[in-house]
């Protein structure tokens, strides 16, 4: 302390001291400010400008997954739409020639049965008038003479031929309505044939409206077009929400699994042998639940339900069906095994309820209607094995979704932290500009004195040019 | 083609016994989780509390489980001897097992509590002996000395049990610690008698608790 006795005179001294020292040091000191926070934010830019480009790789890279796998998936799409056609056409049009020939056959014994219903009305008018003028002959000529009653014979025959004329009339038209009535039948069956075929090649058309759709999908797809990548990152989204949705449902069914055969389990591996810090029982409890869900993959898998492992989808048919079958079968076994765990389970809980009863001093009683849950457990142990099978399919497109939403959740992440760096380079360099400021301000008083005796002397430099200026007129 | 096949043996045989090492280090049986003995005090002045024993020997066996190690033993004038240990066993790891034995060990306790005869002398350092002997022997993850007794320890001529125990990691329960009419004329004689206890308990390594409350039991056994 320069003066003990006043420490205010002291640290007014050393303030003094300070300022003058920086005022002296003013033009290093700014120097050192304005590179050291030019140097920093330069560094921060760099950054920047690298995370962007991390960033940028990141979310081509995604932008190319996402087109290549909506490629795949909509080239996967139309191979089944034409597998469907194929199929449609197989089943529907394949047998068109037959159907066609049952057409013909119909056709022609409609044709027949027409010809033969063809009416022929008897000529009504003319036997009329024939008998008509028979009959005023007959009373002009007079009944009693022999042309009269000739006459009078030929009305009555010709009568008679009318009758029989409209008597065979009336057979042929019986017989025509019984053609006619036979021809409805197979009126109908060519309407259903027909109807048949229309369905058929409506289908078909249909098909191939939906085929077009999904080709205008393909052909957005394989031109990058933002639409396209939009539509894509959307459906993205939405599937890994519902997939992770039902795989966390999965995940409560295969919980409420374990639950069902770990207990039982400790009757088998023992209930005291442990791995690491887990029971074995609940080990091996787990492992059988895992081996349940990868025998499930590998029953969608062979059943071409799910893609996730080509090796599985590039086998022939029939091994695909052979290896469907043993998948089926060892879940099959699994699910017995859980079956008789899960009947297990509960006699021992019984067992154990007995115990503490007989321990607590009362009898131990089994409830008169235990066997229901009993039952129930079994059957639950039986299916849930099945049910978890269906795990591969909201797994897949966990899986295929999962890694677009991750990279773009990433890419956003980059992207925030990129202007976050950015930022706080550009705060840095004003930071640096206003730190100049600053250390004037704190020796603003040396500065003040500098700019006077800069003034005097300028202005003294005035004078003395105005007077030589005077002196040189004069 | 020998020499590449030999080193591909070898790299085989190098991750069998691998495994093997990681299976037996990660499948071995752990010890038991936990090993309790309950010394009954069977002294003329005590064996009125039997009844209440049986219970206590009821409600640990509801409670231990399958590999666990349960003991008991009467205190009598020497009890530091085979004579007075009415069953030790370990439970089987399967629960049915455990179970059936639970229940034969159930029967036993009863009968005893039926016959039991009144000991003229307590000699409870003994039995505390005999407990800590057997929880050594078997290793459980944690051992338990029960003591239903009033912790009034009353030696035949010539016993000697004044010196120190080794009961470390040992935790020693005085359960129902009646008070003695002596105790009623002057308290501390009782204060005394369980500090005294206490002292000796956690000079040889171990911990002390009281419970008179059975219905604290579970708590403070927390088993």
């Amino acid at each position: 302390m320069a003066f003990p006795d006043s420490p205010i005179l002291s640290a007014l001294v050393l303030v003094m001291a300070l300022v003058l020292a920086m005022y002296g040091a003013r033009s290093p000191a700014h120097r050192v400010i304005q590179g050291a926070a030019k140097s920093i934010a330069q560094a921060c830019k760099l950054t920047a400008d690298a995370i962007r480009g991390v960033q940028n790789r990141l979310t081509d890279r995604t932008r190319e997954v996402l087109l290549s796998e909506g490629l795949q998936e909509a080239e996967r799409q139309i191979e089944q739409e034409f597998q469907r056609i194929s199929v449609s056409v197989e089943r529907d049009l394949g047998s068109y020639p037959a159907l066609h020939r049952m057409l013909a056959d119909q056709v022609q014994r409609i044709d027949e049965d027409y010809r033969k219903s063809t009416d022929t009305p008897p000529a009504l008018e003319g036997w009329k008038q024939t008998i008509q003028a028979a009959g005023e002959l007959a009373q002009t000529v007079g009944s009693p003479t022999a042309a009269g009653k000739a006459i009078d014979a030929l009305r009555v025959t010709v009568e008679d031929v009318h009758e029989n004329a409209l008597d065979l009339y009336r057979e042929n038209s019986r017989k025509r309505h019984r053609l006619l009535a036979k021809m409805v039948p197979t009126w109908r069956s060519m309407d259903a044939t027909l109807t048949r075929v229309e369905t058929a090649v409506t289908g078909i058309f249909e098909r191939s409206r939906h085929l077009d759709d999904l080709m205008r999908g393909y052909r957005d797809i394989a031109s990058k077009s933002h639409a396209a990548e939009r539509a894509l990152t959307t459906s993205s989204l939405t599937q890994f929400a519902t997939s992770t949705l039902v795989l966390l449902i999965a995940l409560l069914g295969g919980f409420i699994n374990f639950q069902l055969i770990a207990l039982p389990m400790s009757e088998m591996v023992g209930a005291t042998s442990r791995i690491g810090s887990l029971q074995t029982s609940d080990v091996a409890a787990l492992v059988i639940i895992l081996i349940e869900i990868t025998m499930g993959l590998f029953l969608m898998e062979s059943l071409r339900v799910t893609r996730l492992f080509p090796v599985i989808g590039r086998l022939e048919r029939r091994s695909r069906i052979r290896m469907a079958w043993a998948t089926f079968a060892i879940l099959f076994v699994l699910a017995g095994i859980e079956a008789s765990l899960a009947y297990m389970r509960d006699m021992l809980a019984a067992d154990r309820i007995a115990l503490t009863q007989t321990l607590a001093g009362s009898v131990a009683q089994r409830p008169e209607f235990m066997w229901i849950p009993s039952v129930g457990q079994m059957v639950m142990g039986f299916i849930l094995p099945f049910a978890l099978t269906f795990v591969a399919i909201p797994l897949e497109s966990f899986v295929h979704t999962g890694r677009i939403v991750l990279a773009q959740a990433t890419a956003g992440v980059l992207r925030m932290l990129a202007f976050g760096v950015y930022l706080a380079g550009t705060w840095i360099e004003y930071a640096g500009k206003a730190g100049k400021d600053v250390y004037d301000m704190i020796i603003f008083l040396p500065l003040k004195v500098e700019e006077w005796v800069v003034d005097a002397r300028s202005r003294g430099r005035v004078d003395e040019t105005a007077t030589d200026r005077t002196v040189s007129r004069a | 083609m020998p020499i590449l096949g030999t080193e591909t043996r070898m790299t085989k045989k190098g991750w069998i016994a691998l495994l093997a090492a990681f299976l037996a280090s990660g499948c071995a049986v752990a010890p038991p989780g936990t090993g309790v003995f309950l010394l009954l005090d069977t002294s003329g002045t005590y064996s009125d509390e039997l009844t209440r024993a049986e219970t206590l020997i009821n409600y640990l066996l509801g409670t231990l489980d399958p590999g666990d190690s349960f003991g008991v033993a009467r205190i009598d004038g020497g009890s530091f001897s085979e004579k007075d240990i009415l069953f030790r066993t370990t439970f089987d790891e399967r629960p049915s097992v455990a179970n059936d034995q639970k229940r034969r060990l159930m029967e036993t306790a009863a009968e005893f509590a039926d016959t039991v005869q009144s000991a003229p002398h307590t000699d409870i350092t003994g039995g505390v002996l005999q407990a800590v002997e057997w929880l050594n022997e078997v290793r459980p993850g944690r051992k338990t000395i029960l003591v239903f007794s009033d912790m009034e320890e009353d030696l035949p001529d010539g016993y000697v049990r004044d010196f120190p125990i080794d009961l470390n990691g040992v935790e020693v329960y005085a359960v129902n610690v009646t008070k003695l009419r002596p105790d009623n004329v002057d308290p501390r004689a009782y204060m005394t008698r369980l500090d005294a206890w206490r002292r000796r308990v956690e000079a040889g390594g171990g911990r002390w608790t009281v419970i008179n409350d059975l219905e604290r039991l579970p708590v403070e056994l927390e088993l």
